[in-house]
């Protein structure tokens, strides 16, 4: 077995017997990078040079007494992230040549827990899509099946963990961007409660929904990647002022008498039956493990896009009026006025999906509409809110498929907007409510590709979450499909 | 679709983008798909409900305004297209002063 393909907890204990270097790790990954990216496309940018510098300095300095589980770990973090002396390209024309001056929350978070940062991988534009089809420079591959879109946005990141490129890495979610493309690529994907991880240096897309979390290959190397980056920060006023307890000590209890509430809404015709029978055996699996199965209500589930699609685009209009041609990123080199500049740039810098939203959400708060469409979506927003709080007090936790597709074939979404939004029915209301959501694989679908269980936990129940995953992964039978690179 | 087309033809340039002509057949047919698709809400009654911008309480976060180390001048303006080493250069913002 390669040394990319092993646990956290693997790697920890090779390295504190020093059986295997912070060099042999990083040597390996970026092989295993190397022959995979021209196939997947996964990573962006590739930081050979800084990867090995880095485990040279960990292997010399030696593990510390008290190191991080982190310590000596290869990452990959999504392209939107600001690290240091990496570019950040967010997947779009306008920011190609960007390269980050400074750490962002994920860059200082890494390096404190002596984390080796491998490079950056790719995404939907600007963290819009759910392909990674709107990536302006390539097309991401799924790596169980090289015809098909690994998920977006945060599909590079799922790829590359999904294929041993790294061990585990970052994304960011905004309606399901790390749920879904975790469902899709046959991995543990995490989106924290809104407030939990800082958004310092990420860039932003819909600044009340965007969340960071982790990708891995098994539940407790994404409660030791949540560890090092959950918690209280400064620089990020929306970041809640709380102490995160131990993730990885309560993963072992058992979860006999929780209970795990189905909501009714999520069940209806729209899921494909092969999907369904592997959500049926999760909960006969649940049921096994000593849970007991409550059916819960969401009514306001049905307008959950929608409110999703006001929110989202408004507060992408704002948070993207910031790219004018001037600071930094692309430029129109032969605008005559400063107008004509900022159009000229921005116009042939985003794609098309970004320019459609921002005009989604330049018109949703427009005078006149505003509260007919911004204003709305904030007040269903409060109800979908409503919906979970009355959830919880029934149920611990929520289950769910995480999509209602599995890995769909390149270009078969694309130039229908609603029927890409709706694939993400099942993850935006967990944004909306700003709770956290975790995706585990369940099984594989007639296709043989994997589909993905979600799990909702109330606000802050991220132990409680990855305990729940836990036990259901310790039991859960292997996926049984075979990797395509 | 023609109040879309409007739309599109209005929001663009609030939005300071210009959309080429087949672009703007195309999103015109999209977004009033879009607006279609949100229109749903209105099955709504939220005239008592208060709305939520912001899923956590807090609020007026605010903290010392002390002088801390900072990216410097240098790094930040040399990632612009186009500067001295001082200044972001732009077309010019006023015209030139005409004589009659």
């Amino acid at each position: 077995m390669s040394l990319t393909s092993k646990t956290i907890q693997e790697l920890h204990s090779l390295y504190r017997s020093k059986k295997t270097s912070v060099q042999d790790v990083v040597e390996a990954s970026l092989k295993r990078i190397e022959e995979t990216n021209y196939h997947l496309n996964s990573f962006s940018h590739i930081c050979r040079e800084s990867a090995l510098a880095e485990a040279k300095k960990l292997d010399a300095a030696g593990m510390p007494e008290n190191a991080s589980m982190m310590w000596g770990i290869p990452v990959g973090v999504k392209d939107n992230m600001c690290i240091k002396g990496l570019p950040a390209t967010c997947g779009s024309k306008i920011l190609k040549n960007y390269i980050s001056p400074y750490d962002g929350a994920m860059g200082v978070c890494l390096k404190k827990a002596g984390s080796v940062v491998m490079g950056s991988c790719h995404m939907d534009e600007f963290a819009m899509g759910s392909s990674c089809e709107n990536n302006a420079f390539v097309k991401v591959k799924n790596p169980y099946d090289l015809e098909r879109v690994p998920g977006g946005s945060s599909g590079g990141s799922a790829a590359a963990v999904a294929s041993s490129q790294v061990i585990v890495s970052l994304g960011s979610d905004t309606g399901g961007s790390i749920r879904q493309p975790a469902s899709f690529c046959g991995v543990v994907g995490l989106k924290p409660t809104y407030g939990l991880v800082s958004r310092f240096g990420l860039v932003a897309f819909a600044s009340s929904l965007d969340q960071i979390g982790p990708f891995a290959r098994c539940v407790e190397d994404a409660a030791f990647l949540l560890q090092s980056i959950a918690g209280h920060d400064k620089k990020d006023s929306t970041s809640y002022d709380y102490t995160p307890p131990d993730y990885s000590k309560d993963l072992k209890n058992d979860i006999k008498g929780i209970k795990i509430g189905l909501p009714k809404e999520y069940f209806t015709d729209g899921i494909p039956a092969d999907i369904l029978t592997c959500i049926d055996k999760a909960k006969k699996v649940f049921c096994d493990l000593g849970a007991e199965l409550v059916e819960i209500s969401l009514p306001h589930t049905q307008y959950a896009i929608a409110t999703y699609y006001i929110l989202a685009t408004a507060e992408a209009s704002a948070n993207l009026a910031r790219f004018d041609g001037v600071r930094y990123g692309y430029r129109n080199k032969e605008a005559a006025t400063l107008k004509e500049l900022y159009i000229r740039s921005r116009s042939e810098g985003f794609g098309p999906e970004v320019k459609r939203r921002i005009i989604t959400g330049t018109f949703v708060l427009s005078s006149g509409y505003y509260d007919a469409y911004y204003l709305k979506g904030q007040k269903v927003r409060t109800l979908v809110k409503q919906d979970f709080d009355q959830a919880f007090r029934k149920a611990d936790v929520i289950l769910t498929p995480t999509s209602p597709c599995t890995a769909f074939q390149f270009g078969e979404k694309i130039d229908d907007p609603i029927s890409m939004y709706l694939s993400d029915i099942f993850t935006v209301s967990v944004n909306l409510a700003g709770l956290p959501g975790i995706s585990l694989p369940c099984g594989t679908d007639d296709k043989k590709l994997p589909v993905g269980l979600q799990l909702i936990g109330p606000s802050l129940g991220e132990a409680r979450l990855l305990n729940a995953a836990y036990q259901f992964e310790k039991v859960c039978p292997p996926l049984g499909i075979e990797l395509k690179v | 679709m023609s109040d879309s087309k409007q739309i599109v033809n209005h929001v663009e340039k609030l939005a300071l983008l210009e959309i080429s002509p087949e672009e703007k057949d195309r999103f015109s047919e999209q977004i009033g798909k879009i607006l279609k698709f949100v229109e749903k809400l209105n099955e709504l009654d939220t005239t008592k409900i208060k709305p939520t911008s912001h899923i956590l309480p807090v609020q007026n976060v605010t903290r010392r305004d002390s002088p801390v180390p900072s990216i410097s001048r240098e790094n930040v303006i040399k990632l612009a297209p186009e500067a001295n080493n001082e200044f972001y250069i732009v077309p010019p913002v006023i015209q030139e002063f005409q004589e009659a």
